[in-house]
């Protein structure tokens, strides 16, 4: 028997976006394969390694372990709303800046995480850095260049504000 | 002029699209193709008895199911044993799905393919395969002495037994040199497993065109080339009608060069029968149980040395778990057998190796690949030779170091490509100074008799190795300089984040003199380049990059020879700048390299204003000589291989300084150091990277990471939730220094990197935390609950 569908309106980049999915649809794969926006990794798809993570209203969640049907109405910004159009966000640019990914499929979690972080605490210390992305794996690059990053991205953000 | 660019820190040029969501990863691909779900053991040795699909078949959206009896032809042979050695007396290969008998928790014994992958595995759930309970082996000491056997036909399950020997200088074997040796220790070492795990799992997702009789597959793998011949022979297609590539791979670390998966010839052959496109991505649980995984051995060591710590006898005997299967022959063990002697020159060496099997994970090589357990067994044995005559540790490497001068440095093994394991160069003395400068090896003892008066324990340890990178047997490299100037560089060899697309850039850029900008780079595509071998083994700078090097000076030359008749110039009074090519000391004779690439294939049909430049009637070719000049091709490209003689030896060694908590035996990193020898660097911002990744995998492997089986084959922490990979907050701050003795093997003067970080970590914190506690360290990985263990067995 067909899974009974459930439409639910997403407002996703700032885009309102309309999906139809089954109760148990994960909001990973509603991203990624109802809305076609793929940069949302999945690399658990049990909460531990963050590469899923996704801003649900502003604040990181890991939606590897949301159903999609749970968050209908609310606001989504994935790594493919970071950047202000063709201009890459701070913490984007300094990722590139410090090599602080090498194959990149942590990356837009760990994007995420930043953005949130550093919007709450836009100076952290060495150990607010270590303690907010502590959530989140990366197998290639030893955190060493991500942490490098993090202070990077506050710094263009003091720079530029 | 143009900008120097070999040996420059320049910024990838994968990142904007990896930074914005654009990279394309396998299972980016394919929005509309059917998936597949595997239906797999969940008993680690089991004899199939029937598999009842009956309830699967009312779920809604499924398209079909298959087993082993389904399989035609070559499919339903055994998996191609990769790596033949003639120690393999007993190599064993699985079935893509398990035939009669599942001999490891995780073995596909179904496929099922659906409209998504949430129905796909509905359908596994309602799939009933009745098992016929096998005692499983597990445990490589008990599999060698078990009478069950994991293969009924490998007695004593034993795959290999190999032995190399090189004797003393007045041809005295290791035993005999031990047994008169002035000192002697015996002990026992063991190492735990561990795996890879890229935080991309594996995936593939495959396109048949029915019309064109031709097979697209995408694989997450770290060598498409050898995908694509194996997909061809198993399916009975064409090699020209079969297309592999490798997409954005999210990590590999060894994993991947493993191939052909099941995976990877099932889901293209559902796609041709299906006439669909069908797509598989692994998940979590499923690379846990059936990837592979690495590392585990057991080691007894005899060595003999005398009073200045020079090691005059080491022997070793390794048992080595190779899991249920060996597809990838015996190269991990090898490549520890071969690698153990190091940095040093050993009296006379005796090793052997027996390759078990275990109802287990196959094991197939890690980051590293055999290199951690055997740095584990030498510098282990050099610490407890050092404590035993009370020396410096550092003292006791120094006394057994080749020297500088001794280059060439023959070590009498055959090493892992099948050819003799000569050092190509190096410097292990100046190493060990930097090395000693970088971590103030000479001032610790102070640090540490200041912390003791604090009641902290602290310690140091330190960890040398020599890598064999850049194995063969070739690379090759295609470069193509187009009528709008851009150049276009592809190589067969994959890409898993190691910024290949920057570094060949680069590499191009500095050979043809033109910006960076205008070189794009592809990677892993046989639609590109059609002949590779792979990326593992440290050797994707070394082989690509040379060959690249090689295929720009041809069309560097051939360039030079075009222009030279364009400018009534000789062509060795020209130089390209800038991507335009001028008389040396006058910029105004040139000719820029996009005319070059018009000028260079004679049209009879112009495409565009400067294409007219070479049609038959613009003039300027001579009667006298055809357009195209005998033992010449159209078009401003080149294509060259690089095939070494044998590998390039990189070398390093690392010290660390680690705090051991009294009361919990929690175990910090307090400093880490590296001095790392790969030769010339391409982009040392890369090669940063590449050893603070290796040195985070190391710290993994050194005081976390284990794969735990129970005694029925059960892998008891098969997550994330239990698998503990370190995050920011376990890896301590990498501090480097570079040394460059560049290969004279090469003529980029460079040696592989990839590997090197990971190699020594576990016998450095070994070393440091015996050295902050006093207790002989002798397994790796060690928690704290272990070194507690410790200290309560030693008080």
């Amino acid at each position: 028997m067909p899974e009974q569908a459930h439409e639910i309106t997403l407002v996703v980049n700032g885009t309102l976006r309309r999906a139809e999915v089954p109760g148990r649809r994960l909001l990973s794969d509603c991203l990624r394969h109802d809305l076609g926006l793929t940069g949302t990794h999945v690399g658990c798809e049990h909460g531990v390694c963050g590469c899923c993570t996704v801003l649900l209203d502003g604040e990181p969640v890991r939606s590897c372990l949301t159903f999609a049907v749970t968050v209908d109405g609310r606001e989504i910004t994935t790594v493919e709303g970071l950047a202000d159009g063709e201009r890459m966000s701070p913490v984007q640019r300094a990722f590139a800046e410090c090599h602080g990914l090498q194959c990149g499929f942590c990356t837009p979690g760990f994007l995420c995480t930043v953005t949130a972080l550093l919007r709450e605490n836009p100076a952290p210390t060495e150990e607010e850095v270590l303690e907010g992305i502590s959530g989140n794996l990366c197998r290639c690059t030893g955190y060493q260049n991500i942490v490098k990053a993090v202070h990077r991205a506050a710094e263009i953000m003091a720079e530029e504000s | 002029m143009t900008t120097k660019l070999f040996g420059e820190p320049v910024q990838r040029r994968e990142d904007p699209r990896l930074l914005t969501g654009r990279g394309r990863y396998l299972d980016d691909l394919g929005p509309d193709a059917l998936a597949a779900a595997f239906v797999r053991s969940p008993h680690a040795h089991a004899l199939i008895r029937d598999i009842d699909v009956s309830a699967a078949l009312d779920v809604d959206g499924l398209v079909a199911i298959y087993t082993w009896e389904d399989l035609p032809d070559r499919l339903a042979e055994p998996l191609p044993l990769l790596i033949p050695h003639p120690a393999l007396t007993h190599g064993r290969t699985a079935y893509p799905l398990a035939r009669e008998r599942v001999r490891h928790v995780g073995e596909p014994v179904v496929m099922v393919v659906a409209r998504d992958r949430y129905l796909a595995e509905d359908a596994c759930a309602l799939i009933r395969v009745d098992y016929e309970l096998l005692k499983p082996v597990v445990g490589v000491e008990e599999a060698a002495q078990s009478a069950q056997l994991v293969h009924d036909d490998v007695p004593g399950n034993v795959g290999a037994h190999l032995v190399q020997e090189v004797a003393s200088a007045d041809g005295r074997g290791a035993r005999e040199v031990i047994e008169s040796a002035p000192h002697t220790l015996a002990f026992r070492l063991d190492v735990e497993r561990s795996a890879s795990m890229p935080l991309e799992g594996r995936g593939v997702h495959a396109r048949w065109d029915a019309d064109d009789s031709s097979l697209r597959v995408y694989s997450s793998t770290q060598t498409s080339t050898s995908v694509r011949m194996a997909v061809a022979a198993k399916l009975g297609l064409p090699l020209p009608k079969v297309e592999v590539v490798a997409p954005d791979v999210g990590g590999g670390f060894g994993v991947k060069i493993m191939h052909p998966w099941p995976e990877e010839v099932l889901v293209p052959w559902a796609a041709m029968l299906l006439g669909r496109e069908v797509k598989w991505t692994e998940d979590r649980r499923e690379h846990f149980v059936s990837s592979a995984h690495e590392r585990a051995q057991v080691q007894f060591v005899r060595v003999g040395f005398d009073g200045g710590g020079r090691v005059l006898g080491l022997e070793v005997t390794i048992l080595h778990d190779h899991g249920a299967y060996t597809p990838y022959g015996i190269i991990v063990p090898i490549i520890t057998s071969t690698q153990l002697p190091g940095p040093y020159r050993i009296g006379s060496y005796r090793v052997e190796f027996s390759s078990i099997y275990t109802n287990t994970v196959q094991v197939t090589p890690y980051r590293g690949a055999g290199r951690p357990q055997a740095v584990f067994c030498m510098e282990r044995t050099m610490d407890r030779i050092a404590a035993h005559l009370g020396l410096d540790r550092t003292a006791v490497r120094a006394a057994n170091f080749i020297q500088p001068d001794e280059f060439p440095y023959d070590q009498g093994l055959i090493f892992q490509d099948g050819r003799p394991l000569i050092y190509d160069s190096g410097d292990y003395p100046e190493s060990l100074r930097m090395l000693k400068e970088l971590i103030g090896w000479d001032a610790f003892p102070e640090a540490k008799a200041e912390a003791a008066r604090e009641g902290r324990r602290i310690g140091i340890g330190i960890g040398c190795y020599v890598e064999g990178t850049g194995v063969g047997p070739y690379e090759g490299g295609h470069v193509q300089i187009t009528s709008d100037g851009r150049v276009h560089v592809s190589t067969g060899l994959t890409s898993q984040g190691q910024g290949h697309e920057t570094s060949f850039a680069q590499i191009a850029a500095a050979e043809l003199g033109v910006p960076l900008e205008r070189v794009s780079v592809v990677t892993g595509d046989t639609r590109r380049f059609g002949y590779a071998v792979g990326t593992f083994a440290s050797r994707a700078a070394v082989m690509s990059g040379n060959a690249i090097a090689l295929a720009c000076r041809k069309v560097r030359e051939k360039a030079l020879r075009i222009a030279a008749d364009a400018l009534e110039a000789d062509p060795r009074d020209l130089e390209i700048t800038d991507g335009v090519v001028h008389v040396a000391g006058s910029p105004h004779a040139s000719v820029p390299l996009a005319t070059v690439a018009v000028l260079s294939n004679p049209l009879r049909y112009a495409f565009d204003e400067e294409a007219v430049r070479a049609t038959q009637f613009a003039g300027g070719s001579s009667f006298d000589r055809p357009p195209v000049e005998e033992g010449q091709e159209p078009g401003l490209e080149g294509r060259d291989y690089y095939s070494p003689i044998r590998s390039t030896f990189a070398s390093g060694m690392h010290a660390a300084i680690v705090e051991t908590d009294p009361l919990t035996a929690e175990i910090r990193i307090l400093r880490y150091a590296v001095v790392h020898d790969c030769g010339n660097l391409i982009n040392p911002m890369i090669v940063e990277g590449q050893i603070h990744g290796g040195v985070a995998q190391g710290v993994g492997g050194a005081l976390y990471e284990r794969m735990v089986y129970d005694s029925h084959g059960q892998l008891l922490n098969a997550s994330f939730m239990d698998f503990l990979m370190p995050y920011a907050t376990e890896v301590p701050r990498v501090e480097t220094a570079h040394l460059q003795t560049p290969s004279p093997l090469n003529p980029l003067g460079i040696k592989g990197a990839g590997e090197a970080g990971v190699i020594p970590v576990s016998a450095v914190i070994a070393s440091a935390i015996e050295d902050a506690e006093g207790i002989p360290i002798d397994r790796m990985p060690i928690s704290p609950s272990d070194l507690f263990g410790l200290r309560r067995a030693a008080s």
